[in-house]
């Protein structure tokens, strides 16, 4: 059934911009304070009240759209956008209509090798509506709902794709790309648990090699990649059935019920969305001077693709390289550790391995982990230099994590540091050839496998801390002597 | 252009107004002559003038990204018709 259609999809996502203060006041935008205790007159629109343009927002604007190859508006101004609805206690939301910030633009993503350009179609300004808490299990069954305007008037950008997307995999690829660009340009803290980025799916089907678009519905408010994997699936599975009978899909705004995994209609037709848009009267409009703009890409930091092009030329791996620059901290994290150990691809192993592995079991992000790029540094050049084996290198860095101490104080400290010392090397190894003769007969027969056993025996024995690679020497020299 | 009853109606239900027939009547007929009468800007050639986006010759009035102190959850409820728990109580929305 679903091999008869095509996907069309397009995105819109919402993300709240990292400033200190709402888009038009002074009240912070701290995530999480007590209900309503982040409000004033101006972002609870009592009468009388003016609204002033946060100066950083425009910049996270222009810097967002130019990381995203947009063209920057010479003119912009805000909107009104009308409904009622009580999360806005104005009964509009300050928005951007036909004059936004940014125009045009793409992104370019890769799904199974294959690289693709996703275009966009405009970036904006708007504000974040509140809270609502329903007094029933669902907005429809309950008799109340109580409100809390905190996040009201937190900016918030909302960038649209044009219908580019053709699968699953290419919209959560486009939306892992829009987040980590936004990451990286560190203007938005990209939180997806609290919500500070939320995606708006509009997908639609068409018989395959058709050019015209099919009807489409549009999901809202989901917030995590899987979501949008799982709602995509569904939403397609459902409209491919509908047309497959010969029915119709209504277009229709639907929502999300991640528990049951379906999705649900939202708003019916008779509620058709009018939002009368008119020139916001309380703003006056943005020039946005082209020394501004110039300033802002001079700031701009280096973007995912050209780092991650950049650990490639170091000789990582396609899949290494895209872990370690999926976030704007672990690719920090790699550099800075770079800068002290020089071996690119051991580093990426253990960053990879045993770092995030460690950093994940206790649930902390790169920024807060207790072993800084410096610490990791030190111990590999431990390792490096023949000070300890790898092995034992493993079990000090899961003690870095537990104390804080530094890779040389805990070696120092257990007595780790590894036995290349000839002399001491010996004893052990007559030691234990002598209680392992059928090891001993099998080498000599040729099984040359067999001295693997007998280096992992002497390793037991000094626990771990033996130089392997002048084990495995001496042992050899010893056996043919026999 | 001329505004239909319909029309009134639709607006009136956006604006979540309440309207009796007779002021269904009224508004169309008032909004009709409002309209009209703004129509004699149709007579002049607006071709080349972009649409005016603000009345005053003013632009980019910005303010510093700087925390302000907010007012209280108290204050903030004050004038509200009906609150519980520090929450504005709104009544069944759908």
């Amino acid at each position: 059934m679903l091999e008869d259609f095509e996907i069309v999809a397009g995105v819109e996502v919402h993300a709240e911009l990292a400033t200190k203060t709402k888009i038009f006041c002074g009240c912070t935008t701290e995530f999480g304070g007590e209900q309503n205790t982040h409000v004033c007159p101006v972002c609870l629109g009592l009468p009388g009240v003016l609204p002033v343009l946060n100066r950083q927002v425009v910049e996270y604007a222009i810097k967002t759209g130019l990381a995203l190859n947009s063209e920057i508006a010479e003119f912009s101004k805000f909107d009104r956008k009308n409904y009622y609805y009580p999360d806005l206690p104005k009964n509009f939301q300050t928005s951007q209509y036909d004059l936004p910030i940014c125009l045009g633009g793409h992104v370019e993503i890769e799904v199974d090798g294959v690289k693709k350009r996703i275009g966009i179609t405009r970036v904006h300004m708007e504000e974040d509506a509140g809270k609502l808490v329903h007094s029933g299990a669902t907005i429809s069954t309950s008799d109340v709902s109580f409100v809390d305007y905190n996040r009201t008037g937190v900016p918030l950008l909302e960038i649209v794709s044009e219908p580019d997307l053709r699968s699953v995999d290419e919209t959560v690829a486009y939306l892992e790309k829009l987040v980590q660009t936004l990451d990286y340009i560190e203007v938005s803290d990209c939180r997806m648990e609290q919500g500070s980025v939320r995606f708006d799916i509009n997908v639609s089907l068409r018989p395959k090699g058709s050019d015209k678009l099919g009807i489409r519905t549009e999901t809202k408010n989901l917030n995590s990649f899987g979501s949008v994997r799982r709602c995509m699936e569904y939403e397609i599975e459902r409209q491919a059935e509908v047309l497959s009978e010969g029915g119709q899909v209504i277009q229709e705004t639907r929502t999300w019920d991640e528990g049951r995994g379906i999705t649900l209609s939202l708003r019916s037709k008779e509620e058709a969305h009018d939002y009368r848009y008119f020139p916001e009267p309380d703003l006056v409009p943005m020039v946005i001077e082209r020394e501004w703009v110039e300033r802002v890409r001079e700031r701009l930091p280096e973007l995912p693709d050209s780092r991650r092009e950049r650990l490639l030329e170091l000789g990582l791996s396609a899949y290494d390289a895209g872990v370690i620059t999926s976030s704007k901290a672990l690719a920090e994290f790699f550099d800075a550790a770079l800068d002290k150990f020089k071996d690119p691809k051991t580093l990426a192993n253990w960053v990879m391995g045993d770092f995030l592995g460690l950093l994940k079991a206790k649930g902390i992000p790169v920024q807060s982990s207790p072993v800084k790029p410096e610490g990791l540094a030190e111990l590999l050049n431990l390792v490096e230099n023949g000070t300890i084996s790898g092995k034992i290198g493993k079990s000090v860095i899961g003690e870095m994590f537990e104390s804080g101490k530094g890779a040389a104080e805990i070696v120092k400290e257990k007595g780790l540091v590894q036995i290349s010392d000839t002399g001491a090397l010996s004893g052990i190894i007559d030691k234990v050839v002598n209680s392992n003769p059928q090891s001993v007969t099998d080498f000599k027969a040729g099984k040359e496998r067999a001295i693997g056993f007998l280096v992992g025996q002497v390793m037991k024995e000094t626990k771990g801390q033996a130089n392997p690679g002048l084990v495995n020497k001496l042992l050899k020299e010893k056996l043919e002597t026999m | 252009m001329k505004i239909s009853k319909e029309q009134v109606e639709h607006v009136a239900m956006l604006a979540r107004l309440e309207l009796t027939e007779e002021e269904k009547q009224t508004y169309t007929e008032q909004l009709n002559s409002i309209l009209e009468y703004a129509a004699i800007l149709d007579k002049l050639d607006t071709q080349d003038v972009p649409p005016t986006a603000h009345p005053l010759p003013l632009h980019n009035v910005f303010r510093d990204d700087v925390v302000k102190p907010s007012i209280s959850q108290e204050e903030a409820l004050t004038n509200a018709p009906d609150a519980e728990d520090g929450f504005f109580k709104v009544p069944k929305i759908v």
